[in-house]
């Protein structure tokens, strides 16, 4: 491996993000348009020539792909504790490279058309490559320190690109509140880095991750509240990853955070920054394994499956096309997370964490992919809103067959890439746990709801009087629509089993029949169900409403019970559960992080009378705590 | 005194002697040449740092009063780095307001006393030493909050802290009183193994911890703090803020590993206790400041809670992460204050809506702002961010694992109030932004030499591991 090449892929994005930060205004959009694309394009060549040189050349060493790690000691912390820098090569950072990479020069092509003509152009493609450059340098990172640093410049440059419309007010908070929230959550991180890092004295992955080594064959037992030392630790790094995955309840900044530009909430809140989380946790998936039987792994599945489920259910009552996709996302990576924590270890029991990392890689593609023709959506008719959205097929073709076949794989339908990755997540999940497998295969058909909800609420539904025609996007724009298309479509194909597990010696994957039939019947009832009350503007409900004193109606009992089902369907699960989902999730959920926030803010104003800006009662404070301290210590401590 | 002599007392001795030059040139200036007392005194007290670096020996005076060795040495020189950069922020201001009343020299004079009695302060080898240092260091800085007297606020702030002080030192001074009182000696070398814990050592212990904490502005110690920075010229509070803080969490550091090792298990608590006090008091008023010289005291208040995070240990770690995060405190509260100072002497304006659309107007100023801001928050990979991990490491590595749970609910807290200050900055537009203006010389140097320390302090870890090796000697 040539490793000053593999350093040069997070280094080209830093340059260019400082070129353009300081020549800020010295160049015009042109220009920086094109070093941004440039910069990343090359970067992108470099990912693709490291996979190729990782799994074609180097190959398998003994029988599983090798780790390989070139790092120089930064330093010294302690006699014992030492910090690193470097590049960590390992299956699941070569695959990390490739989304990245991938993801964001799509995301750079495609933001020279839709962010034309904006003030700050520059400014936006600088901020850009920053982030790009973090997460490729969290993926590299080659232990807890070093990924942590990433992890928090990765928030800061989320928080500058959420804030990137800084006019808008609801911008600007949301760009806070992903920001403090997310930093809420990296309080847990900090934490379990300190217990892990002084428990067992070091930071790095390949001490802390290997099966044989000291540290994960004798793991102290319980210690603190029953549980070790080092499951703690693990449960607080997932506070952390939950928080950046948007895992339930510290999902609240993402839905906010699509106030940022569109090219941003594709590649940041769709296929990069938030599957940090869920490569954090595959990152040190042997010590959730093997610590404690995996009782912290545990956590993680419980975590996700019950955010799929809960976050596919509000995507149900969202209006605003951007928000479902945010839901949508989180929905996704409660998949991921679900995966991880049903995993095995060895050989083809890792089934759940090779599907995990599969449906990573194709979940990046395709909802970006949604991401990017919503952004082309919203460029046309100027609206989030689906309301103002119908029969768009017709004026914007190829955004139409991009958005389809997006919804296709994440609906899961054959062969588009959705369909493989979700389906080894549900054997995976199967084999674990039938209640588990329940909630996942209810939250594929709920997926197939909702997307195709807004796919045929934006390109067919009602006839709308547009004021202006909407037309298709410029070919800046409609370009890595296709790729990406074609990757959604294709993708699936790859034999991601014999490339990745956890102790990547690689397996052969094969597709469970039944299972798949039962996956695919689900996914595709659920698009049935959306096709019947979406496809056509639909009045049924009001007619329901209108008739039900109508007595003439009981005798068509055919249509009666036709009706019944939309009722149940429409009033009962939409209106009633899953808009009471959204209403916990607005005001319990949010509310209560926003009281914790609020609470701060009274304490502070109750206890301003302190500083009465008299020096008497300054002294007087002075000598009563000396001689309360005095006393406290004379007289409690001393034996 | 013969030449050893002179050689361990380098640095207070080049201090003094740039004083007196500067009260020569005061007693023969005129006035068209009395402005140049500003680069007289810069460029000498440059040297003065400059020349600091050399290598010092370890050794003792006065029968052991007075004492200095490698560490000492170090953290001298982070003082004069300290105040070289506050000298060259205050350059414009004592430009405007002091030259045209004459008062230019003083105000020199004064503030290199004040380094005088810390350098003695921290070489001290006995409580006497210790005493004459703490004093020598605090009543010209009661004289500096006062200097602007044409504005009320400024005398209050001087009376508050010569006040506050004077009582601070009376405590103090009955606390080494009782210590004397307790082992019969006020040399630090005897009272080493000559403390045992009995209730005379314990309440001296806590006499003489008050004074300090008075001067680290720990809760409920801190309370002279917000006004004083609010009323005092800004030079002089950023002076208060991060060197002579600095310099009594160093002697602080130095007497209770040595000196009061033996009641550890006490003065455990002590900070524990206080370091949770002081973090949530400072943050929950900083929350709600809107004048940006008290918002920096309460901030500079809640960095102290912190500091005790490391303290705590008293191991050597403690001491290298104490030292590292007060160096890199300096240079992020010196960017603070010194962008602050910038735009109070071209304008007038301190409040923090005066900062909306401030990017706007001084894109650079914001800049060095933010990044200052985002050091003191702890945000990686700006050196704040290594300063807290480390402390906070130092206490995890002795099993604090809750206090650092709420150290870490504090930096969150702090976070929020830090973005307020960013956020009116880039975020906000403004009617009535600052217009752009140009700063002087001095002024750019001192800003870029806080930039630089907060940028490479993180990122050059050899910093570090010279204080880690150094820190080792002292226990």
């Amino acid at each position: 491996m040539n490793y000053s090449l593999i350093i040069l892929i997070p280094l080209i994005p830093l340059a260019v993000f400082l070129v353009l930060g300081l020549l800020n205004r010295k160049i015009g959009p042109a220009v920086s348009g094109l070093i941004g694309v440039s910069g990343i394009l090359l970067s992108t060549v470099l990912s693709f020539y490291t996979a190729y040189q990782y799994f074609g050349v180097v190959g398998k060493v003994s029988g599983a792909y090798p780790t390989l790690v070139e790092s120089v000691v930064w330093m010294n912390f302690t006699d014992t504790l030492r910090i690193d820098m470097g590049v960590l090569i390992d299956p699941i950072s070569v695959m990390m490279l490739i989304v990245v990479s991938t993801v964001s020069l799509m995301v750079h092509i495609y933001s020279r058309g839709y962010m034309k003509g904006d003030e700050g152009y520059t400014r936006f493609f600088s901020f850009l490559s920053l982030f790009t450059f973090s997460m490729f340098g969290l993926v590299l990172a080659t232990n807890l320190f070093q990924i942590y640093i990433f992890w928090e410049l990765v928030g800061v440059s989320s928080y500058l690109l959420i804030g990137y419309y800084y006019t808008k007010e609801s911008a600007v908070a949301a760009a806070k509140k992903a920001f403090i929230v997310t930093r809420f959550a990296d309080l847990g991180f900090l934490i379990g880095i300190l217990l892990i890092g002084y428990y067992t004295g070091t930071y790095d992955f390949g001490a802390l991750n290997d099966p044989g080594g000291a540290i994960l064959s004798n793991w102290a037992p319980a210690s603190f509240m029953g549980l070790s030392v080092l499951t703690w630790g693990l449960i607080l790094i997932f506070i952390g990853g939950a928080g950046k995955s948007a895992m339930f309840p510290l999902h609240i900044w993402l839905p906010d955070a699509m106030e940022g530009p569109t090219p941003v909430s594709a590649l940041i809140h769709a296929a990069t920054m938030v599957v940090a989380g869920v490569f954090l946790v595959a990152r040190l998936f042997p010590m959730y394994f093997f610590v404690e039987d995996g009782f912290a792994l545990q956590i993680v599945a419980f975590v996700g499956a019950f955010s799929a489920l809960f976050a596919a259910v509000i995507a149900l009552t969202q209006t605003d096309i951007k928000r479902v996709l945010a839901y949508s996302t989180m929905s996704q990576l409660g998949y991921m997370m679900l995966a991880l924590g049903v995993s095995g270890y060895e050989g083809s029991e890792g089934l759940g964490y090779m599907s995990s990392m599969f449906h990573l890689f194709t979940h990046a593609m395709f909802k970006a992919l949604l991401f990017l023709c919503a952004g082309s959506v919203i460029h046309a008719v100027h609206s989030n809103e689906l309301k103002d959205m119908g029969q768009l097929r017709k004026y914007m073709p190829v955004t139409h067959i991009s958005f389809l076949i997006a919804a296709l794989a994440i609906a899961g339908i054959p062969p588009f890439a959705g369909f493989w990755s979700k389906d080894e997540i549900l054997v995976a999940v199967f084999e674990h746990n039938t209640f588990l497998y329940g909630i996942g295969i209810l939250v594929a058909g709920l997926t197939a709801i909702y997307i195709f909800r807004i796919y045929f609420g934006i390109f067919w539904g009602k006839n709308k009087a547009y004021e202006h025609s909407p037309h298709e996007s410029p070919s800046s724009m409609t370009f890595p629509l296709v790729v990406l298309a074609v990757l959604s479509a294709t993708v699936g194909f790859i034999p991601f089993s014999s490339f990745i597990s956890p102790d990547r010696t690689g397996f052969e994957g094969h597709i469970d029949i039944p299972m798949a039939i039962v996956a695919v019947a689900v996914a595709l009832l659920g698009l049935g169900v959306a096709w019947i009350l979406y496809k056509k503007e639909s009045e049924m409900v009001s007619r329901l409403t209108d008739r039900l004193g109508v007595l003439y109606t009981w005798a068509h009992q055919k249509f009666y019970v036709d009706e019944l089902y939309l009722f149940v369907t429409k009033n009962i699960l939409f209106k009633g559960i899953a808009a009471g989902a959204a209403w916990f999730d607005r005001n319990i959920v949010d509310g209560t992080m926003n009281l914790i926030g609020n609470s701060t803010v009274v304490l502070s104003r109750k206890i301003k009378g302190m500083q009465s800006g008299r020096v008497q009662d300054y002294a007087m404070a002075f000598v009563s705590g000396t001689v309360l301290l005095a006393i406290l210590f004379i007289y409690l401590w001393t034996s | 005194m013969d030449m050893e002599t002179l050689l361990l007392l380098r640095q207070e001795v080049s201090l003094l002697l740039i004083a007196l030059v500067l009260l020569l040139f005061e007693i023969f200036a005129n006035d068209r040449n009395r402005a140049g007392v500003v680069s007289l005194a810069i460029v000498l007290f440059g040297l003065h740092t400059a020349l600091g670096f050399m290598d010092m020996k370890e050794g003792e005076l006065f029968g052991g009063m007075f004492r200095t060795n490698a560490l000492i040495h170090m953290f001298k020189n982070i003082l004069n780095l300290g105040v070289l950069i506050v000298l060259l922020q205050s350059a414009e201001w004592v430009k405007k307001e002091l030259i045209p009343q004459n008062r230019g020299t003083e105000f020199f004079i004064l503030m290199l006393s004040s380094l005088l009695g810390l350098q003695f302060l921290i070489s001290s080898g006995d409580f006497l030493m210790f005493y004459l240092g703490l004093e020598l260091s605090t009543l010209p800085l009661a004289a500096l909050a006062a200097f602007e007297i044409y504005r009320m606020r400024s005398s209050e702030a001087g009376i508050k802290l010569i006040l506050s002080s004077a009582l601070a030192s009376g405590i103090t001074l009955f606390g080494i009183s009782l210590l004397y009182a307790s082992s019969g000696s006020i040399y630090y070398a005897e009272l080493q193994g000559a403390i045992s814990e009995n209730p005379l050592t314990v309440l001296a212990m806590i006499l003489f911890f008050a004074g300090l904490g008075f001067k680290i502005s720990l809760v409920p110690f801190h309370f002279w703090t917000a006004d004083v920075y609010e009323g005092a010229p800004i030079g002089i509070a950023s002076y208060l803020s991060v060197i002579s803080k600095g310099a009594a969490i160093f002697i602080l550091m130095i007497l209770f590993f040595t000196v009061l090792k033996p009641l550890m298990h006490l003065w455990e608590n002590l900070f524990y206790l206080l370091s949770v006090l002081t973090m949530f008091l400072g943050n929950l008023f900083a929350l709600r400041q809107q004048n940006m010289k008290r918002f920096l005291a309460f901030s500079s208040i809640a960095q102290a809670g912190f500091i005790l995070l490391g303290l705590i240990t008293g191991t050597t770690l403690g001491v290298a992460t104490v030292i590292y995060f007060i160096l890199i405190y300096i240079f992020s509260n010196l960017a603070a204050f010194g962008v602050v100072q910038a735009i109070s002497t071209e304008t007038g304006k301190e409040q923090l809506q005066d900062y909306e659309g401030l990017y706007r107007t001084n894109p650079k100023l914001s800049l060095v702002m933010m990044l200052g801001l985002f050091s003191l928050a702890g945000i990686p990979p700006v050196a704040g961010f290594f300063g807290k991990f480390f402390l906070f490491t130092a206490a995890a590595s002795k099993g604090y694992y809750f206090l650092v749970f709420l150290a870490v609910v504090n930096v969150t807290i702090s976070l929020y109030y830090y973005l307020l200050v960013v956020r009116a900055m880039f975020l906000r537009k403004s009617e009535h932004p600052i217009p752009y203006f140009t700063n002087t010389v001095y002024m750019r140097i001192g800003l870029v030499i806080t930039v630089i320390g907060i940028l490479a302090l993180g990122l050059y870890s050899p910093i570090y591991d010279y204080i880690y090796a150094l820190s080792s000697t002292l226990n």
